[in-house]
């Protein structure tokens, strides 16, 4: 089987995988991060989004040996020293999550828009949020969330996460 | 999905090796296609040629007046893309329509016309802008690259390069998505090039068409207003769950007129 090597949420991580092994998979059943979830495993729900190179994808549709070399942050990797990072304490402030299942995704996702945009409108945010699903449709407080999160963010730069 | 072998070749040469080495193997641009239809196991190939590390089809830049756009360049690249912005800003709209940030992060503009889905966007743009696929062997004129539903001119180990697109006058693209998808339930590419009035049609029918009734009528007018003289046939649309073909046609009037006024910004 392929050794694939990367480096995750700042660690670089080594596995043997078969080529069909999902990027999802690997974090999941190889490294025990589950903090990624697997929601719709068809591209569209958003809840295994994690970050590739800096950009958000949809891990469910991504094989792990196409991330040789490749950096990946996930959920796990946002917190410093034990503190939330911006956007995971909105989301805890402004009642952002109900079931928390897509929550993960949502934060990521969330994490690339205030990477590029870091002062969105409220449209901006509802039209990114295109590919991330949440069943409980709390999508309103993960909204108000996203816009918190960023504010905080302009006030309190942190180094990139 | 079922067990296959995975390649990584570093060149454009080496990925057309090795799809004549393996002749049931199948090229991995973005995936967005690709990964879902072997999850589903619909497709069963023996080897994947992954063309993700291959520099060279990366990438956005001007040649003699025209843009040129790799083939393994995301969507949300050139969604983004000030050249793009600048020159076409019709195409960095139509790329920020497909699908949702995480797709467009991946999927690439040579898998969606190489795949050419029915109802995918850029074949709208590729044909509407009278644009050529560069290949790693020939130059392949729009008109003649999408042959039917799912079928392209491409060989079997013929690999897209860039889509080389001329700059319009003006142009424009409207869609309308349908509303879980986001693929184009009817899309209409319009554009006032240098070689006339083209205006292509995606989402509608089996393949990506032009519809030449509806260029006459703007090279005569190009208003928004002429398109209510012209007739879409809808007995070669496509009916299903999501529109029937009398539903399409009245579609792809509503979609010219809107990317006609689009065009005329």
């Amino acid at each position: 089987m392929p050794r694939v090597v990367m480096r995750v949420n700042g660690k670089e991580v080594s596995g043997e995988v078969e080529p069909r092994t999902l990027l999802v998979e690997f974090l999941r059943e190889h490294l025990g991060l589950t903090g990624t979830h697997v929601g719709c495993d068809t591209s569209q729900c958003g809840c295994c989004v994690v970050h590739l190179d800096g950009r958000s994808v949809k891990s469910c549709t991504v094989l792990a040996v196409q991330c040789e070399g490749a950096e990946v942050l996930t959920i796990e990797g946002l917190a410093r020293n034990g503190e939330l990072h911006p956007i995971q304490r909105a989301f805890h402030e402004c009642h952002g999550l109900q079931c928390g299942f897509c929550t993960p995704g949502m934060i990521m996702s969330a994490l690339e828009l205030l990477q590029r945009h870091p002062a969105p409108t409220e449209p901006q945010v509802r039209a990114w949020l295109e590919g991330n699903l949440c069943r409980c449709t709390g999508y309103h407080n993960i909204v108000r969330a996203i816009l918190q999160a960023a504010e905080e963010m302009r006030q309190a730069p942190r180094p990139a996460a | 999905m079922y067990a296959f072998e995975y390649h990584r070749p570093a060149s454009v040469a080496e990925a057309v090796r090795l799809l004549r080495e393996k002749p049931e193997a199948k090229l991995l641009a973005g995936g967005h296609t690709l990964i879902p239809t072997l999850k589903q196991r619909l497709a069963q190939p023996s080897d994947l040629v992954d063309l993700g590390g291959i520099a060279e089809l990366r990438g956005i830049r001007e040649e003699g007046g025209a843009l040129v756009i790799g083939a393994a360049t995301p969507h949300g690249e050139v969604e983004t893309s000030d050249l793009v912005r600048r020159t076409i800003p019709a195409l960095a709209h139509l790329a920020g329509e497909i699908g949702d940030p995480q797709v467009r992060n991946r999927g690439t503009i040579g898998g969606s016309i190489a795949n050419n889905d029915p109802a995918a966007d850029w074949p709208a743009a590729v044909l509407g802008l009278g644009a050529t696929v560069r290949t790693d062997r020939r130059e392949i004129a729009a008109d003649d690259f999408f042959t039917g539903m799912f079928e392209t001119a491409l060989e079997a180990d013929e690999i897209v390069t860039a889509v080389v697109f001329p700059r319009p006058r003006r142009a424009a693209y409207a869609k309308f998505p349908n509303p879980a998808s986001r693929y184009a339930m009817v899309g209409v590419f319009v554009a006032e090039t240098d070689g006339g009035v083209r205006v292509a049609v995606t989402g509608a029918a089996p393949c990506v068409f032009r519809l030449t009734a509806l260029e006459r009528a703007l090279a005569a007018n190009f208003a928004p207003e002429a398109v209510d003289g012209v007739t879409v046939d809808a007995s070669e649309l496509n009916s299903d769950i999501h529109a029937s073909a009398d539903y399409r046609a009245h579609l792809v009037k509503v979609m010219a007129k809107r990317a006609i006024a689009s065009a005329l910004g």
